[in-house]
């Protein structure tokens, strides 16, 4: 049966000396390149394609576009393997497997096809009503079988490895749609000079054209739109973007589109999909029209079709669909007709209701309906009741042809409703909905070739005089311009069941029974029938809804209204949306300059916010971290440490106001401090409460160092930035952000000095003191702070040199019986001294809370001082930083863990506060914990309980200073 | 969204950052008392129309004020927030 | 002390891939100068507006930010009491993105108009390269010089290159 449905000659998209061989449910098939999987299998004879959602009924192809609601498969394509892909769209190639979806058992012998025998019971709002007791079996029992029997395809579980796109496009002119209206709107515009894009959602551009069989100027539909396509691919200013589908509206003239680059192709190198955002001026919808069928009863069958999908397939891929029966309530389905009938197709009967003159060249049936249509896995006969009552026509295809609907959807993504036109009854986009946005030809209602033409190069027209462009002369080519001629006709009164929603198996019943039960609402209908709310959104069907939705209220169409249509108007995957956002790509990552070594050295990195910055160091026979960090503790206070501090961020201020900024910024004051000198400072919020801790070194009379928090980097840098240009904009205070210009080393021990001189700096900095110092050639800076308690200094060199200087730190502190030190052991140092992190300093502290009240200067405003004021962070019953000590020494202490009283239980009610860091403390000998407690500062001495409901762990603790080691400081200092 | 930066020109809204009403930009003073400044910090309009808002143009550093639209989305004008001030 | 040796921003660098190339670039000193309010520098140089670069023989003043622009290709002037002036040579990578697919590579991952009208040779912009703040020169119709953050030099060549093959491999269907 191989290609036997072709017609010879025809097919405008396929390659006939190309077979392409692909499957289908594991079935060998061919097609020809250039084939849709729809058009391949309806040339290859099969008409079955799938299984309904719900019913389990057998499904065919209904159209040849975007909007397929039946035809949905599953590609198999290992890791991306694709539920719901549309036959209609998918191209064919080389090795394409297929399958069809929701089916037990073979295609052809659906067992949950049962459900079709229990239609009955299983209308709108079956489940809700059904499934609501006991109401423990619905997550065990009925959900999942449920979900079994109703649903679609599947994934694979596995991750998406193909290579997704994103992509920013700008231009003057957006013109969505290449058929007769967008070719015209793009041909003027391009003409006129402006940037242009032009989107079309085909492999080759021409819209309807390349279906209709309609002429343009005496030329062939597609001959004339391909010598468009010629001119404006010549134009530098043009970009023409196929397969490519406009998916949503937005502000400012932005729009998503989503391209299909290589989903014709087996998957390789190339993207699959690429989601672009395009940025226009000013656009232009010329999306055309999609047609709606006519609900009768059994209008599913495999074999029926709209009349566009069935010329659809037909003109671009020759597939022959046999004997034909057209029902139609519009003068297109009868040009249809006729246009069949020339080509040697058989008209078994056209079937209207209007009241039209019967001498054509095929027989015609005048005020007659569809009433229904037999066939188990496909058509066979066609019901038509006329004036002399029923007839049985023997028919391989049934088209539908109900009308059309403007694809205005783009035009509601801002939040526009429709509006109602009772001369073509149909929906037409309001004026203005998005600005920017025109809409021309058949999206506007203008149905008629010559319409579309004349509308396009008008709108384009009009919108260039926008751009400030002058409008080319360009002659408007002649078309057919036939009426409409339409008599509104959404549902046959016949019995037996009529589908509206192919997709969700939604049938003119369930709208009635919608409305007989309340849901009157278009929106509540929607919602109670799952109305339009399948992969492909009603497109086909929710105006028909609507409208028996209106007849069963009473209610004129306009006044029962449309549901919102929303972005994207097809589906999109989210790989294409969040394309280059896997894994490296996820966010930044921030090497330091010691990385390399680090890694040599065998340390495990873990991340630091963006930073890679190492754990620990492990030497021969070290096995865990605890091992190694006790270690690297013990090498600091008694040897040297060195660790790499380049995370840290660094803001450089300068000016003749500098020193006056930085006593607005930072609680304490920084006027006073003297040239080579540093200084601890503190910022608030506004709001009162910490801002970010850190260093400042004044490096010269009007020259400031500012350090943050590794985390708070950037927002340090745009906090200042703001209270720079919203409150001292006339100020000499310049900053710049310097973090990444200089390597900074932290060298901590009371062998500290002994490094320093291993590289040539003879230290006799004061605590609290910086200079210029030059090592190796290289201007640098030393700063002796101390974030360890230990004797510190941290030495900085332009970035290109930190490598370098790392690898000799690391030899000098090895010489001296010291090492390198990580993570670990310097949370382990600050613990052990009770310095503060962002573990602490999380948002809802005050200077107070950690125990730094004393920094807030009374002596001049700063930013959050007068909020730090307010009763509610100064009274009584605050919680206050305190250090933990386990009372039973080998005990594990746990951040996150709550605290309470002693025999209190663990409940809200009792909570006494909680536990921000822990640490093992080799110096000490056990766990130390630093955390909040009500009124802490008054409570050192007292046991309670830390209890960590997630770790189960209870340990009694006594509460002391958060200072554990060396409180006097004399280490650092000395 | 699009805000055209006074320095940079008309930018997707994905390089900047949102920071609130821009009665930020009108604090108190110090000794202004307790209700000044609980309004200042926390009580804000939420308009269905025009409003002016707070934003950070990331890449260039500006503060700018943001008179928009909250119900059509428009932007209907941007300045640094230093000439905001004047 | 024997001399510090420096290690260079970016590692990996030439690739070529399709009709792109992206090299390493190095700009020499980088001197970013913030002027202060209200002075006027013209005694000394030219400051340059918003997206201006100035090329003066070998000296490039480029604009970079808010009231800041970054001098390459000449030693920083005395500019006392007339604007900030602070070292950036080492907190940048560099890189130039050249080629016929140049525009396209970028505007995978840069959301800026790059148009020749919207974004002329010459000029400057910042704004964002996926994640990555970046500044941007446009030196020729199809070349541009990137500045990133100089530790996230690893992610600016991963980011490039990953649109690099795409975009050969699109070109290549």
């Amino acid at each position: 049966m191989s290609q036997s449905h072709r017609i010879p000659g025809k097919g405008l998209l396929i390659d006939r000396a190309r077979p392409v061989r692909f499957t289908f449910d594991g079935r060998a098939h061919e097609g020809f390149a250039g084939d849709t999987l729809a058009s391949a299998l309806l040339a290859n004879g099969t008409r079955l394609m799938g299984r309904s959602f719900k019913y389990h009924r057998p499904r065919g192809v209904m159209t040849a576009g975007s909007e397929e609601p039946s035809a949905l498969m599953q590609i198999h394509e290992g890791a991306q393997q694709t539920p719901n892909v549309r036959a209609t769209v998918q191209e064919i190639y080389e090795g394409l497997e297929a399958r069809s979806q929701n089916h037990l058992g073979p295609l052809s012998f659906d067992l949950l096809a049962v459900n079709d025998w229990m239609a009955p019971f299983l209308s709108a709002g079956f489940y809700y009503k059904t499934f609501m007791w006991p109401r423990a079996f619905w997550e065990k029992l009925y959900e999942p079988a449920i979900r079994r029997a109703a649903g679609l395809g599947s994934l694979s579980g596995r991750h998406d490895e193909a290579v997704y796109e994103k992509a920013f496009a700008h231009c003057d002119l957006l013109v969505i749609g290449a058929g007769p209206a967008g070719l015209m709107a793009a041909l003027v515009a391009a003409r006129a000079g402006a940037d242009v894009i032009l989107a079309d959602e085909e492999v080759r551009m021409g819209g309807r054209l390349l279906a209709d069989g309609a002429e343009v100027d005496g030329q062939a539909g597609p001959d004339w739109a391909a010598s468009v396509v010629a001119e404006l691919a010549s134009l530098p200013n043009v970009r023409l973007m196929t397969r490519t589908t406009v998916t949503g509206a937005y502000d400012d003239g932005t729009f998503g589109a989503l391209e299909r680059v290589s989903l014709h192709r087996a998957p390789g190198d190339a993207p699959r999909e690429c989601f672009w955002r395009i940025v226009a001026r000013r656009a232009i919808l010329a999306a055309g029209a999609l047609e709606r069928p006519i609900a009768h009863p059994d209008n599913d069958r495999p074999g029926v079709m709209l009349a566009s999908g069935l010329t659809g397939q037909m003109t671009r891929f020759g597939v022959n669909p046999g004997r034909v029966v057209i029902f139609s309530n519009n003068d297109s389905g009868l040009a249809t007709a006729r246009s069949l009938t020339a080509q040697g197709i058989e008209i078994a009967a056209y079937v209207d209701p209007r009241p039209i003159p019967v001498t054509e060249d095929f027989p015609v049936y005048a005020g007659a309906e569809v009433v229904g249509t037999r066939g188990r896995l496909g058509l066979r006969d066609v019901a038509v009741r006329h004036k002399g009552g029923i007839s049985m026509i023997e028919a391989r295809t049934l088209a539908l042809a109900g009308g059309w609907n403007p694809t205005l959807h783009l035009t509601c993504h801002l939040n526009t409703r429709p509006q109602w036109d009772e001369k073509i009854a149909a929906f037409v986009p309001k004026p203005g909905a998005v600005p920017g946005l025109e809409v021309a030809g058949a999206a506007r209602g203008r149905f008629s070739t010559a319409a579309c033409l004349a509308d396009g190069a008008q709108v384009a027209g009009e919108v260039l005089a926008d751009l400030g462009l002058r409008a080319p002369d360009v002659p408007v080519p002649g078309a057919e311009d036939r009426p409409y001629g339409i008599a509104p006709l959404w549902a046959v009164d016949a019995g037996g069941r009529a589908w509206l929603d192919f997709a969700n198996d939604v049938t003119t019943k369930d709208v009635k029974l919608a409305a007989q039960e309340g849901f009157r609402s278009v929106e509540h209908m929607k919602r109670y029938t799952t109305q339009g709310m399948a992969p492909d959104q009603g497109k086909t069907s929710n105006v028909a809804a609507l409208a028996v939705l209106a007849d069963a209220t009473g209610q004129e169409i306009p006044v029962t209204g449309t549901t919102t249509y929303r972005p994207p108007f097809i589906p999109v995957s989210i790989a294409a949306m969040g394309a280059g956002g896997r894994a490296e790509g996820f966010a930044p990552r921030r090497l330091l300059t010691s990385d390399a070594r680090s890694r040599a050295m065998g340390a495990p990195m873990i991340e630091a916010g963006l930073w890679s910055r190492p754990s620990y160091f492990p030497r021969d026979g070290e096995t865990d971290w605890r091992t190694a960090c006790d270690r690297e503790v013990r090498q600091v206070r008694e040897a040297v440490g060195v660790a790499d501090v380049s995370t840290l961020g660094k803001i450089d201020v300068q000016g003749a106001d500098a020193a006056r900024f930085l006593d607005f910024v930072y609680t304490n004051t920084m006027s006073t401090l003297a040239p080579g000198k540093v200084r601890y400072g503190l910022m608030l919020r506004e709001d009162g409460f910490v801002l970010d801790d850190g260093t400042c070194a004044r490096l010269g009379p009007e020259h400031f160092l500012v350090t943050t928090t590794t985390a708070a980097a950037g927002l340090v840098m745009r906090h200042m930035d703001f209270v720079h240009q919203a409150f001292c904009g006339g100020w000499d205070v310049r900053m710049a952000s310097v973090t990444e210009s200089w390597a900074q080393f932290c060298i901590a021990g009371p062998k500290a000095g002994a490094v320093l001189a291993a590289l040539g700096i003879t230290a006799d900095l004061p605590f609290m003191g910086c200079a210029p110092v030059t090592l190796g050639g290289v201007a640098g800076r030393l700063f002796r702070i101390s974030f360890s308690g230990e004797q510190g200094y941290e030495i900085a060199v332009p970035t290109r040199y930190g490598a370098a200087l790392f690898d000799r730190l690391v030899e000098a502190a090895h010489a001296l019986d010291g090492c390198a030190y990580g993570m670990e052991a310097l949370n382990v140092l600050r613990v052990e001294k009770g310095f503060i992190t962002h573990a602490e300093i999380h948002g809802r502290v005050t200077a107070d809370d950690v125990g730094l009240g004393k920094m807030v200067s009374g002596k001049k405003d700063c930013i959050g001082k007068a909020a730090s004021q307010r009763p509610g962070l100064t009274e009584a019953g605050r919680e206050q930083l305190v250090g933990l000590m386990p009372v039973n020494q080998g005990e594990v202490l746990s951040a996150g863990a709550h605290l309470y009283n002693e025999r209190d239980p663990a409940v809200r009610e009792h909570n006494q506060g909680y536990v921000t860091s822990v640490a093992p403390s080799p110096t000490l000998g056990c766990w130390l914990g630093l955390g909040f407690l009500k009124d802490g500062r008054a409570r050192h001495g007292q046991v309670i309980r830390l209890d960590d409901g997630l770790r189960g762990r209870k340990v009694l603790v006594e509460v002391c200073d958060p200072v554990f080691f060396d409180p006097e400081g004399g280490r650092m200092r000395g | 969204m699009r805000i055209p930066c006074p320095c940079c020109g008309l930018r997707d809204r994905r390089e900047f950052t949102y920071y609130g009403a821009s009665v930020f930009l009108d604090r108190p003073a110090p000794d202004a008392g307790l209700e000044a400044w609980d309004e200042y910090l926390h009580l804000r309009d939420n308009p269905a129309g025009v409003t002016r808002d707070l934003w950070y143009h990331d890449p260039c550093q500006s503060w700018l004020e943001v008179e928009r639209n909250t119900v059509t989305h428009e932007v209907l004008s941007t300045r640094p927030v230093v000439e905001a001030r004047a | 002390m024997a001399d510090l040796i420096a290690t260079p921003a970016v590692t990996g660098l030439p690739l070529a891939i399709g009709r792109v190339t992206l090299t390493a670039f190095d700009p020499g000193p980088v001197t970013a100068i913030a002027p202060y309010p209200g002075r006027d520098l013209s005694a000394v140089l030219r400051f340059p507006a918003p997206g201006e670069v100035i090329e003066e023989g070998a000296r490039r003043l480029i604009w970079a930010g808010r009231e800041m622009a970054f001098l390459t290709g000449g030693p920083a002037p005395d500019l006392t009491g007339l604007a900030a002036v602070t070292d950036q040579s080492d907190g940048w990578v560099w890189v130039t993105l050249a080629g016929r697919d140049a525009t396209a590579v970028l505007a995978r991952l840069c959301p800026l108009d790059l148009r020749a009208s919207a974004f002329p040779l010459g000029t400057s912009a910042k704004s964002v390269l996926q994640h990555l703040s970046v500044l941007l020169v446009r030196t020729a119709e199809d070349a541009f010089q990137i500045a990133a953050y100089r530790s996230m030099a690893g992610t600016l060549v991963h980011d490039l290159s990953a649109a690099m093959q795409a975009v050969a491999a699109r070109a290549a269907l």
